[in-house]
């Protein structure tokens, strides 16, 4: 693995080199001393193995595209925002709109997740193995959140077809967000993203959360909803 | 008394009551008076409101009367001031857009871009036509919310990628092949906008694009989901140019809501480009309410802004785009005149290719309006093929020559704007400025900040 | 817009380094806010019976001896002042409401910044890293420390414009976000007495808190009515005597962090901030919850 000091190289150094395909393509980095810095191994393009020592700022591996990265610490604000596939994973805690956009790969944050978790999301797998803040899978398309710990309040809030796991307790669902029926092919790929993610959870202990659909086509008697 | 007596008196009071009666029936009515309050318009909506339930949407911009560009009018040449020949004596249309960060800024042959509007609003022939013309002129087309066609970056020679709250389509490789990016924050029809959109069916294209459910009313986030405020935009667009090597100029897009401060902030956070969008903007579809009653004229959103430029020691580093309602020419070089770097056209592209065209009336009457109203774009039912996903309906626009009357149209404004510019004896449309303008009305003295037609008076300023 | 950042001291062994400690925090700050900076450190408690003024002057020349002399001469009492940049810590054993009466009579264009026990504040325009030398910060010692760097939003760059925001005895208000609601409000404490310096959002969100308190609610209290009360996007931290409180709008699109050690406790709108203090990789971090008050350093 080649060592990138981020306290030498600066957030554009290290960016350079892992944008830089002709070098870095096959390769492994080690970044250290990312010091809370913001679009850290944001845009990188290429099956990549990615390892940052330390606590990441804003948008770390954003619009990621076939790498992995591992983050060693916590996140900022839009970890793997705009993903289009790969890997990341966070073994701390993640900060606001994790995966936000996202349309492909996977996130497992280790730890909590704050608000937003999810929002937007367009097709990535995301899970987390504590619990997720307000607002999570805010208008969430597609895709699926694994909550192995609890959900805050609006918990896929205007949601349309993602798919919502949670083991723990949900304090509150948002507008057109009900409680589903498990079923085997639901247990299928919620035991499949468990294992990918090696958290250790047991999905026969999940409830599954999804879109009532009734904000799909206005109906003037449901006004109250928007 | 007498009975022949009484006889008389009652004769005289039944003839006097005839009398009474016959003149009432002869009382000229008073002439039928509309209401001012309760227009015909404003009864209409009343009566669709109580039917439906739900607020009207519609596309297109502000369209009630406001103060604009017309209200002002360029000096020429005269005894101080001497013109350039026509032909002879060039006149220079160009722009570079950019300069500020980018590696790569855009340059552009005449001072008039192409605003975002959406694969999605507009059919892939629409956008191909708008791609086609733009390049013949020298000049950028905008993606809009939904995403980039191949067709389009096919067809474009520039073109400037939109960056939304929806992030629909939004990935990297796109990103990677724009020229430019377009950070939205807002739009002069809807400055804060988002809500159901109502009644506007995605098609089985657009829904695969966005990775939406076909056939469902679309919402629209009014928020970027990842960031609030421009402290916070600073350090997304630092990605952006982080995931693109810092090779493209970042815009900043805003309706026209406080355009000095807006603009300000937009340079703090970043902006190469800032676009202000004025409330005759464009829209695809959106709340009524909105498009008439939030955000500002363009004419009063042009001198704020570039007052805030001047402030800051930034105008001409960090270029203006203005956009709302630009016609012709002579709206192209007032824009310029008071400060603007280029301007953007939607509506107008949209009539140069061909929308609410009177050869189509027999159609707009069977949709319930006429030539030159139609706005109720996002029923998808357009005839002349430019605001649907219908294929029948998108198939009647060939984009070859839609796209030549784009480049006709756009080659004669810039004409227009040349035309102007040689009068006012500059050789170069970028060499405009307010002291070659007055205005026509109180009202547009004041926003432009330019003197009152016959008087040394500019409102708020000083005593002429 | 803004960044702000906030250290409290748990470790009595590191009060010598607070200004050491707390200046790279606020200068990683100033990206997001490159206007304008302020802090406000609470130092060298005065004793009982006296009250301590931080004032600023627009001329750095103005002679704050002369103003010393004739205000004890006045008043009589004792008044001591020290000259910082254009700024002015003045101790005196008179009453408050009388020397800031004196003040507002003979020296109108004296700007009183804050007022407590232990509490200076400092606040310039210019780039933080100036504002932070020019207020020679960098060797102060100190319990706690707030700060904040500014970019300004619909206000203008003002040095009265500049957070923090004096609230009452030993309180101060730094804020990041966008109220929404602030000039109704504004015309509402108007009435109510209060005077007003700038248009800005955040005055008037100091304001409301300095006038909840002053009316007998406690910190918390108004805390609680500001989350009813005050609209818009905000995170709000308040410096107060014994440490500090943080609190967020119900929305929470602002971001905020907090990290704790055995050694200190910090906030800060970007982890990045807080990165540079010592212990800072194995501190315990966690995101403050909407429409919850947390306060830290109560007795």
């Amino acid at each position: 693995m080649d060592m990138l000091d981020l306290k030498e190289l600066g957030v554009r150094g290290v960016n350079s080199v892992l944008h830089d395909l002709s070098k870095s393509r096959a390769k492994s980095y080690k970044i250290n001393n990312p010091m809370g810095q913001h679009s850290i191994a944001c845009g990188l393009d290429a099956p990549m193995q990615i390892k940052i020592e330390g606590h990441v700022g804003f948008y770390c591996g954003g619009m990621n595209q076939h790498a992995e990265i591992k983050v060693n610490g916590h996140a900022g604000v839009g970890l793997a925002e705009n993903m289009m596939s790969g890997r990341i994973q966070v073994s701390g805690n993640a900060s606001e709109s994790a995966g936000a956009t996202a349309h492909g790969g996977l996130l497992v944050i280790d730890g909590d997740a704050s608000s937003r978790c999810g929002i937007s999301m367009k097709g990535v797998d995301i899970v987390v193995g504590g619990s997720v803040g307000h607002m999570s899978a805010f208008m969430a398309q597609s895709g699926c959140l694994v909550i192995c710990g609890d959900a805050g309040d609006a918990l896929g809030d205007s949601i349309y077809e993602a798919v919502i796991f949670v083991r723990g307790k949900v304090a509150s669902l948002g507008t057109d967000c009900i409680e589903k029926e498990m079923r085997p092919e639901h247990q299928a790929k919620l035991k499949e993203l468990l294992e990918a993610s090696s958290l250790q959870a047991d999905s026969t202990e999940f409830r599954r959360y999804g879109s009532a659909r009734t904000l799909y086509n206005f109906d003037v008697d449901n006004a109250d909803a928007y | 008394m007498d009975l022949p007596v009484l006889f008389i008196i009652l004769m005289l009071i039944t003839l006097t009551h005839i009398k009474f009666i016959a003149m009432k029936q002869n009382i000229p009515r008073t002439q039928p008076r509309k209401s001012a309050t309760f227009d015909d318009y404003t009864l209409s909506e009343i009566r669709r409101a109580a039917v439906s339930g739900i607020y009207d949407i519609r596309g297109g911009g502000s369209k009630r009367v406001l103060p604009g560009l017309d209200d002002l009018l360029f000096l020429g040449a005269s005894m101080s001031r001497y013109p350039l020949e026509g032909y002879r004596e060039a006149c220079g249309t160009d722009v570079v857009l950019g300069t500020r960060f980018a590696k790569n800024p855009i340059q552009l042959k005449i001072p008039i871009t192409i605003a975002g509007m959406s694969f999605g609003s507009l059919s892939a022939q629409a956008k191909e036509a708008l791609g086609r013309g733009a390049t013949i002129a020298g000049t950028s087309t905008t993606t809009g919310d939904g995403g980039m066609t191949p067709e389009e970056r096919g067809q474009s020679e520039i073109l400037i990628y939109q960056y939304l709250p929806s992030r629909y389509g939004m990935n990297p490789d796109d990103l990677r092949k724009a020229d430019a990016i377009e950070v939205v924050v807002g739009q002069g029809a809807k400055p804060g906008g988002g809500g159901m959109l109502l009644g506007q069916k995605i098609s089985d294209r657009v829904a695969e694009m966005r990775n939406l459910p076909k056939g469902i009313d679309q919402r629209s986030a009014c928020r970027h989901p990842d960031w609030t405020g421009p402290d916070d935009l600073e350090i997304k667009i630092n990605e952006l140019r982080e995931i693109t090597d810092w090779e493209k100029p970042i815009y900043i897009k805003i309706g026209g809501a406080r355009p000095y401060y807006d603009t300000a902030l937009s340079v703090k956070a970043g902006a190469d480009v800032i676009v202000i969008d004025g409330m005759q903007g464009g829209t695809a579809a959106t709340q009524e309410v909105f498009i008439e009653h939030v955000g500002q004229p363009t004419l009063a959103c042009i001198r704020p802004a570039v007052k805030a430029l001047q402030d800051m020691g930034m105008h001409r580093k960090v270029q203006l785009i203005v956009s709302g309602g630009i016609r012709n020419g002579a709206d192209v070089a007032k824009a310029l005149a008071l400060g603007a770097d280029a301007v953007s056209i939607g509506t107008a592209a949209m009539v140069a290719l061909g929308d609410n065209d009177p050869e189509l009336e027999k159609e707009y009457q069977k949709l319930g309006t006429t030539a030159g109203a139609y706005d109720d774009w996002h029923e998808g039912q357009d005839p002349a093929g430019i605001s649907t996903q219908d294929p029948e309906l998108s198939k009647r626009l060939d984009p070859v020559m839609a796209g030549r009357r784009l480049a006709n149209y756009l080659k004669v404004m810039a004409l227009e704007a040349q035309t102007v510019t040689r009068a006012c004896g500059k050789s170069h449309v970028l060499n405009l400025e307010p002291e070659d303008l007055v205005a026509l009305t109180v009202e547009s003295a004041a926003m432009a900040q330019v003197p009152l037609a016959g008087t040394d008076w500019i409102p708020g300023k000083n005593h002429g | 817009m803004c960044g702000i950042v906030g250290l409290y001291l748990k470790n009595v062994e590191l009060q010598a380094q607070l200004g050491c400690m707390f200046k790279p925090m606020l200068i990683e700050m100033s990206s997001r806010g490159p206007d304008s900076a302020g802090v406000a450190i609470y130092r060298n408690p005065v004793k009982a019976g006296q009250t301590k003024f931080s004032l600023a002057h627009d001329d750095s020349g103005f002679l704050w001896e002369t103003l010393e002399t004739n205000l004890a001469a006045s008043l009589n009492c004792e008044v001591a002042t020290l000259k910082v940049a254009n700024h002015c810590i003045l101790v005196t054993d008179a009453a408050e409401t009388e020397v800031i009466s004196w003040l507002q009579t003979n020296h109108p264009e004296v700007r009183i910044v804050g007022s407590g026990k232990s509490i200076e504040i400092f606040k310039e325009v210019g780039p933080p890293e100036k504002v932070y030398e020019q207020f020679e910060l960098v060797h102060a010692s100190g319990t706690h420390m707030i700060g904040h760097t500014r970019m300004a939003t619909e206000s203008a760059v003002t040095t009265a414009g500049s957070h923090p925001f004096a609230t009452g005895a030993d309180l101060c208000l730094v804020h990041n976000g966008s109220l929404s609601n602030h000039n109704i409000l504004r015309n509402n404490l108007e009435r109510e007495g209060i005077k007003f310096q700038t248009e800005n959002d955040t005055e008037v969100a100091g304001a409301y808190m300095t006038w909840k308190i002053r009316s007998g609610a406690t910190l918390r209290q108004a805390l609680e009515d500001g989350i009813k009360e005050i609209d818009g996007f905000y995170t709000f931290c308040i410096g107060t005597q014994d440490g500090f409180a943080v609190v967020r709008d119900p929305i929470a699109c602002k971001h905020a962090v907090m990290a704790e050690t055995d050694d200190w406790v910090a906030m800060a709108t970007e982890f990045r901030a807080i990165a540079h203090l010592p212990g800072s990789e194995q501190a315990r971090i966690w995101e403050p919850e909407p429409s919850t008050i947390y306060v830290w350093g109560e007795q």
